[in-house]
C-alpha cells in the first residue's frame, strides 16, 4: 500500500494498526538471474533500477547483516553535485536529478532536504579555485553562485569573519546540495525493489564466488549455494574481502574517515557549511544533532573507530569556524570504512571473469551516489555497455594511467586520498 | 595509537607519517612490465586484520618503519627499522 499524507491521518485515527512490514524475508532460492551481493544503499538501488527500469525479475540482494547496516547507516548525509573533472562531473549531476525525483520514484520519504551547500574560502588562491569549480559546475548544468564575505554573512551571519589566521574571503554557494535520511534511502530502495519482485535475503554472508573456465557460475553463502549468471560486488567498505573471493586484488585501501553528533538543538545552522582552512564540514539534522566530520585519519583501517588526533583537528577548526557551537555536547563519534582508491574517484565496471561486476572505491563520497551507482550498474548488468554517466569508472584506469580523476590534484597513488 | 620507535621508543601517532603498504619496499626491475607494476603501485591485499606497512618517524629520528599491525584493533605487534627489514 502506498504512503501518503491521507494515510497518516487515518492510520492515526485507528491506533496505527494497519502498518504492515514494507519488505518480505524470504529463503534464498537456488538460482537467479543476477545476485547483488551487499545490501547497503548501492546493492538496494542497483536492484531496484534492475527492476524497475530493465524489467527483470529473478534478482537477489545477499546482505550479510541487516539491510542499510553498512556505510549508508554510518555517513554525513550530504548530497551534492559539485565536482570538477570530467566523470565525476557527469556522473553526480546525473545522481543529483535522481535525488531531485527520488521521493516521487519510491514513494518513500527520503527527507531530502536541498538546504544549500556553502564551501566557504579564506584567500585569494582558493578563491580562483572555487571560481574554476563553480564554472565547471555551471558548464555540467548544475548551480553554483559565488558569494563574498557579505553574501555569506546573510546566509551565515554566526560564523567568526574576523578571525584572525582565516578569515572568511567568502563561498561557493550550491544551491541543490543539501542533505537526506540515509537509512530511509536505504529503506525506500529496499521496499520498492521488494515490491518488484526482489529476494532481499539478510544474514546471507557470501563465503565463496564459483567461477568455471573464466565466467561466474553462482555464490557460496551461510545460507547454501546459490547459482547466478550474474554476479555484482557491491559491498564498499568490504571490496578487497569479497574481491578476494574471486581471486582478485582491487585498487583499494580502506581507510577510516570519522564523524561526529551532538546533542539535539534548535535549528540553529540551516546549510552545508564547509570549512576552507581546515577539515571540518557540518549540516543539523532535522532532528537537531549537529552533524559533523573532518578527513581521514590516513592510515589503513577497519576498526570502525579513528584515533584523536583527526578528532582534535576537527573539534580545533569547528571551534576557529564556528565557536558558537562551542558548547553543544558530543553524543558520538564513529568511523565509517572507506574504499580508498588511488586518485579518490569509484569503480564501476565489468571485471575479467565473465558476468561479475564490481561497484566500489567510493572514497568519502557514496552517500550521494547512492541513486546514480545504482542506476548506472543496473544499467551494465542489464546492458552490458557502460552507462554513459559512469563511463569513465574504469577499473583499469590505474594501469593504463589513462582517464584517472584525481579531483585533489595530490597525485594517483594510494596513502594521498 | 603509539608506535614503539626502534630508534626512539614509544611515541605519539602524530610524529609519524603514513607511507603506505609495506610492499613498497619491493620495488620491481624498471623492465618488470606493465601488470608487475600496475601491481605494486595500485592492487592491494588491504587485509582485515594484520598487516605490515610504513611509517616514517618524521618529526622524531626521520627513520622509516616497518610496522606490523592490526587493520582491526589497531593493536600493534612488532615495530623494526625498515633499512633492517628489507634484508
Amino acid at each position: 500500500m502506498g504512503y501518503s499524507g491521507f494515510r497518516v491521518i487515518k492510520e492515526g485515527l485507528f491506533g496505527q494498526k494497519g502498518w504492515k512490514p514494507v519488505w518480505r524475508n524470504p529463503e534464498p532460492k537456488a538460482e537467479y538471474d543476477i545476485v547483488i551481493i551487499g545490501g547497503g544503499g548501492h546493492g538496494l538501488s542497483t536492484a531496484f533500477y534492475l527492476a524497475k527500469e530493465h524489467g527483470l525479475k529473478n534478482i537477489a540482494v545477499l546482505e550479510k547483516g541487516y539491510l542499510g547496516g553498512g556505510n549508508v547507516g554510518r555517513n554525513t548525509t550530504i548530497v551534492r553535485a559539485n565536482y570538477q573533472l570530467p566523470g565525476n562531473s557527469e556522473f553526480y549531476s546525473h545522481s543529483l536529478k535522481l535525488w531531485e525525483n527520488l521521493e516521487n520514484e519510491l514513494n518513500y520519504n527520503v527527507m531530502h532536504s536541498q538546504r544549500g551547500l556553502i564551501n566557504l574560502f579564506h584567500s585569494d588562491g582558493q578563491r580562483d579555485a572555487f571560481v574554476r569549480r563553480g564554472n565547471a559546475m555551471i558548464n555540467q548544468g548544475d548551480d553554483a553562485e559565488l558569494l563574498d564575505r557579505d553574501g555569506v554573512r546573510k546566509h551565515l551571519p554566526y560564523l567568526d569573519f574576523e578571525n584572525t589566521r582565516f578569515p572568511i574571503y567568502g563561498g561557493l554557494l550550491h544551491r541543490r546540495g543539501g542533505t537526506a535520511r540515509h537509512d530511509a534511502v536505504a529503506w525506500g530502495y529496499a521496499r520498492g525493489a521488494d515490491q518488484r519482485g526482489v529476494d532481499l535475503i539478510q544474514n546471507c554472508e557470501v563465503t565463496g564466488i564459483d567461477i568455471e573456465n573464466g565466467v561466474v557460475k553462482g555464490v557460496q553463502t551461510t545460507r547454501g549455494a546459490i547459482r547466478a549468471k550474474k554476479v555484482a560486488i557491491v559491498t564498499a567498505g568490504r571490496s578487497g574481502q569479497v574481491a578476494a573471493l574471486a581471486g582478485m586484488r582491487l585498487p583499494i585501501e580502506s581507510h577510516i574517515l570519522q564523524a561526529f553528533v551532538t546533542e539535539g538543538l534548535k535549528p540553529v545552522i540551516d546549510h552545508v557549511v564547509s570549512f576552507g582552512m581546515g577539515h571540518f564540514y557540518i549540516s543539523q539534522s532535522d532532528k537537531g544533532g549537529l552533524v559533523f566530520g573532518g578527513d581521514l585519519d590516513f592510515y589503513s583501517s577497519y576498526a570502525s573507530r579513528g584515533n584523536l588526533p583527526m578528532k582534535e583537528h576537527v573539534m580545533d577548526a569547528a571551534m576557529t569556524l564556528m565557536p558558537m557551537i562551542g558548547k553543544a555536547k558530543v553524543l558520538r563519534s564513529w568511523g565509517g570504512i572507506m574504499d580508498m582508491t588511488p586518485d579518490g574517484s569509484p569503480i564501476i565496471d565489468k571485471t575479467h571473469i565473465e558476468g561479475l561486476f564490481v561497484d566500489c572505491g567510493w572514497c568519502y563520497g557514496g552517500f550521494k551516489a547512492v541513486p546514480g551507482s545504482g542506476f548506472s550498474l543496473a544499467h551494465l548488468i542489464a546492458t552490458g555497455n557502460h552507462h554513459e554517466p559512469a563511463a569513465k569508472f574504469r577499473l583499469d584506469r590505474f594501469r593504463t594511467g589513462r582517464g584517472l580523476m584525481d579531483e585533489e590534484g595530490t597525485g594517483a597513488q594510494h596513502n594521498l586520498h | 595509537m603509539r608506535i614503539n620507535c626502534p630508534v626512539c621508543g614509544e611515541r605519539d601517532r602524530r610524529e609519524f607519517y603514513y607511507g603506505g603498504d609495506a610492499v613498497a619496499m619491493h620495488r620491481p626491475a624498471p623492465d618488470a612490465g606493465v601488470e608487475v607494476w600496475d601491481s605494486y603501485v595500485h592492487l592491494r591485499e588491504n587485509p582485515a586484520g594484520q598487516t605490515r606497512d610504513l611509517w616514517h618517524h618524521e618529526a622524531g629520528c626521520g627513520a622509516w618503519l616497518v610496522v606490523t599491525r592490526n587493520t582491526v584493533t589497531h593493536a600493534i605487534s612488532d615495530v623494526a627499522l625498515a633499512k633492517e627489514a628489507k634484508r
